[in-house]
């Protein structure tokens, strides 16, 4: 336990930062991208697991245990937020044969 | 040390393979790999019950129903459509711009001390139990209604309507 936790004592908080961001960034790209619905799913719950992670680092930087809290609570509500999701995309396919969101382009507002 | 950065570059990697893997299958197991790696993030930071519950949750609920979803729905490859080159380019462009953006705008923080567990006992069980039922309680009971609620709305979107099913 002590080994495993002095291995994060030299690493900087702006590194952490860095990857969140990076990572965060990987998941706008994938959404601008792809047309795949549930690809652009998938890359909605990265930028999510991005900011769950940032907060778990300014958690213990700060050794304030609320941070995490709020991760479990952002990890309850995208449980939620993908079941309502794959049941919307599984309508689409259902309703258009296809899960491209280029067919979607008919919707107004 | 390295082992963060090493991890750091296995997260990146895995998270560029999810977005350019021309099959969705491969995607799916590209982002569970990226969900292990996170939880090695989580284990490094030794929140521990914040390792288990991305775990269990994420790896085995989450991408568990993404993967039905994609069996249910049977795409075939041919049919997987692809934007036109430009539009791509221009998507790299913009969240590349966020990436550069973010991150010079860290710079100007120019606040880089090294994250030190003060209290080892942070992220463990007992301790989270103890906030989330003192401060946290509403909230928490709450997310109760949430969970119950995204239930019966993925039931009721996902069931057929029986007059257009008719």
């Amino acid at each position: 336990m002590e080994s495993l936790t002095n291995t994060i004592h030299a690493v900087p908080l702006n590194h952490y930062i860095l990857l969140s961001a990076i990572i965060f960034s990987i998941g706008v790209i994938g959404v601008l991208i792809r047309r795949n619905a549930i690809v652009i799913f998938m890359s909605v719950e990265l930028m999510l697991n991005a900011v769950n992670l940032l907060l778990t680092a300014f958690s213990v930087y700060r050794g304030d245990a609320t941070g995490q809290v709020f991760v479990f609570f952002i990890m309850a509500l995208a449980a939620a937020e993908v079941a309502i999701g794959l049941a919307i995309i599984v309508m689409i396919y259902r309703n258009t044969n296809s899960i491209d969101i280029n067919v979607l382009n008919r919707l107004k507002w | 040390m390295s082992t963060f950065y090493f991890i750091a570059f296995l997260s990146i990697f895995f998270s560029i393979l999810v977005i350019t893997a021309k099959n969705p299958v491969h995607s799916i197991l590209y982002l569970i790999l990226t969900f292990f790696t996170f939880t090695i993030h989580y284990i490094l930071l030794n929140a521990q019950f914040l390792a288990i519950v991305n775990f269990i949750v994420y790896m085995g609920a989450i991408l568990v129903l993404f993967l039905y979803t994609l069996m249910l729905i049977n795409l075939n490859k041919d049919s997987e459509p692809v934007k036109p080159f430009m539009v791509k380019v221009a998507g790299v462009f913009g969240g590349g711009i966020l990436a550069v953006a973010l991150a010079s705008s860290l710079k100007l923080v120019a606040q880089s001390n090294p994250v030190v567990l003060q209290n080892p006992e942070l992220g463990l069980v007992k301790n989270l139990g103890k906030v989330l039922f003192n401060e946290f309680l509403l909230p928490f009971e709450v997310s109760s209604v949430l969970l119950l609620s995204a239930m019966v709305g993925a039931v009721l979107l996902a069931t057929k309507d029986p007059k257009t099913a008719a």
